[in-house]
């Protein structure tokens, strides 16, 4: 299945990166060899078969819930782009 | 007092040992690999950062450890850091721009360890950008060169990637070793391409708390050196549990060293039949063919295997590698860390940021990935690329009922081009077909130098083996080593000839 500018508008939408009308033809095009090249799994027989989502063999670990970390506001602020006092600063999101 | 070209010709394992007898001191191995970079660096940009002070006084209390019989595995033993690999204090940037002001206040596990037995820290490694890639073409921070050349040749060839940088300075001796990290290929592809063996153990041997995520089911921490037992002794410090990582083992930690010696005698060593493909290159096949008549030799039996999924890895690949990157990376947003793109509302600014931070390669996978998991296509693509890695990972359960490990080369080819496959995204892609199925089932594979092709260039094999036994790997790994006396060194390397006098600074 192609995918036409109006579908790549979309998922570059949800993606949040902005692209240009001319590069929606670009990627486009790049996209659909990639796609077009993925469709040959389409001849493997897969009924009956689980996905598998992991290879780690093994039951996740359990430990008890208690806080381990953490009073390092400084620390996790450092990198912030903008700030105000203990909080990250973004544009007004609600007028 | 040795020059610094003499210090430079130990390699890990040797400097290890005349550290401990000190026949030269930690600082004297510390200026002699900083020297080098200096000297190297500008032309083979294997390096983002140089951190030249914290390597200094990592290296003087090295000496003043070993000065009190004091030391650890590695205790004054440089090395380069991928940048992938957070660093206290030190800017780590996974290749990209958004992460070109990120100065991380924790330190990763694998790197702790390290650091916790003695290692001195050279700087950070260029890479693919968020290690997507395999010629390091994709760095925010520019291309790296490999060391190796065509003779007369003026091309500047690739690395490899997405460790190029980690690979590149291993090679070039602007390293004892490097840490790097593998998804599809991108320890053992640059490993190959640049001459030196390279190690991804066993998904879940080596923690990835501060390892900056692409593929979390794949990423895996490993690294490359001049050796086998090199790589063997680097993963020793490099692996163990750790309870920040939810698919960290909680296994002993092997003598990974030891199991360099064993040899091959007895064992079962398989050739999986789909990895001969149509329109290899003759040089390839038989560096292959030459690599299971040294282990013959030494003992083994080679037998005829099936891995009958072989050829839909890739496309797996990317389907799985893609989806979970687009989830990794909606971090990336401008808000906690990184570089902001102003723009007018919240949503501007996330859009902006995202579309000037990441390259081609990251927007690409980004996309992709989205699509695949959108509402409408999750099963046809996502869900269906999670059942066929299924049966890819049965594929190697089945096989490894009847054999020790697997034979087969590192890469489809030799180092390429800068430049080279760089209009067509699956050309590119095509490059992991033999390293990406170990990936996908999570299994530890490695690259060892096993030749030089009729351009004077390196070729690999690579030895897969069972889940957590990194040990027979090694074992493999270190008997084609042996057999193939690899000795061949690039031309553009430290304490060469060709290369600017840095003996003056010892």
């Amino acid at each position: 299945m192609a995918l036409d500018p109006a579908t790549i508008g979309r998922i570059a939408r949800l993606a949040r990166i902005r692209i240009e009308d001319w590069q929606a033809e670009q990627l486009g095009h790049e996209l659909n060899s990639i796609l077009g090249w993925i469709e040959q799994l389409n001849e493997v027989d897969i009924e009956g078969v689980k996905p598998l989502t992991g290879v780690a063999q093994m039951a996740l670990p359990m430990r008890e819930d208690a806080v381990t970390d953490g009073g390092l506001v400084e620390e996790v602020l450092a990198n912030a782009p903008d700030r105000a006092g203990s909080f990250y600063a973004v544009p007004k999101v609600v007028e | 007092m040795m020059s610094a070209s003499d210090l430079i010709e130990f390699d890990l394992a040797a400097a290890r040992d005349a550290l401990r007898a000190r026949s030269f001191s930690a600082r004297e191995l510390t200026e002699a690999y900083l020297g080098a970079i200096e000297a190297l660096n500008p032309t083979l940009n294997a390096y983002i950062t140089v951190t030249a002070e914290g390597a200094r006084a990592q290296a003087d209390a090295a000496d003043a450890a070993l000065a009190k019989g004091e030391h650890g595995a590695l205790t004054g033993i440089p090395l380069a850091i991928k940048d992938l690999f957070c660093t206290t204090g030190v800017r780590t940037t996974a290749g990209s721009a958004i992460l070109g002001n990120f100065v991380p206040p924790y330190e990763s596990t694998v790197t702790a360890h390290l650091l916790r037995d003695g290692a001195v820290f050279l700087g950070k490694a260029n890479m693919d950008e968020f290690a997507m890639g395999s010629s390091n073409m994709t760095s925010a921070f520019g291309a790296v060169t490999n060391p190796w050349s065509t003779p007369g040749g003026n091309a500047r060839l690739v690395p490899g990637g997405s460790s190029g940088g980690s690979a590149a300075a291993t090679a070039a001796r602007l390293a004892l070793g490097a840490t790097a990290t593998d998804t599809g290929g991108s320890i053992r592809q640059p490993a190959s391409f640049c001459g030196i063996a390279g190690i991804k153990p066993t998904y879940g041997r080596c923690s990835r708390y501060g390892i900056v995520a692409f593929a979390s089911s794949l990423d895996q921490a490993g690294p490359v050196a001049r050796t086998v037992l090199d790589c063997a002794i680097l993963l020793g410090s490099m692996a163990g549990h750790d309870p920040r990582d939810s698919t960290s083992a909680d296994l002993e930690v092997p003598d990974f060293a030891a199991a360099c010696r064993r040899g091959v005698k007895g064992l079962r060593i398989g050739v999986p039949r789909e990895y001969r493909m149509d329109g290899m290159p003759a040089e390839i096949e038989a560096i292959w063919q030459q690599g299971l008549a040294w282990l013959r030799e030494q003992g083994a039996e080679i037998v005829d295997v099936s891995l009958p999924h072989t050829k839909y890895g890739l496309a797996t690949y990317y389907i799985v590698a893609p989806a979970e990157a687009s989830s990794n990376l909606a971090r990336y947003d401008g808000v906690r860390f990184g570089v902001r793109a102003e723009g007018g509302d919240l949503t501007d600014l996330y859009e902006n940021t995202r579309a000037s931070g990441f390259g081609a390669e990251v927007r690409r996978r980004i996309l992709i990935g989205t699509y695949v998991l959108s509402s409408g296509y999750y099963d046809a693509y996502y869900l269906r690329a999670q059942k066929v890695r299924s049966l890819i990972l049965k594929d190697f359960t089945d096989v490894f009922r009847d054999v020790d490990a697997l034979v087969t080369p590192t890469a489809p080819s030799a180092a390429f081009a800068q430049g080279e496959k760089m209009d067509d995204p699956v050309k590119m892609y095509l490059n992991d077909i033999f390293t990406i199925p170990a990936s996908m089932a999570g299994v530890p594979a490695m690259s060892v130098p096993a030749g030089l092709d009729p351009d004077g260039l390196p070729i690999g094999l690579q030895v897969i083996g069972k889940p957590f036994d990194e040990e027979m790997v090694l074992a493999v790994g270190a008997a084609i080593e042996r057999a193939a006396g690899f000795t061949s060194l690039p031309a553009m390397r430290a304490g060469a000839s060709l290369a600017l006098p840095v003996g003056a600074r010892a």
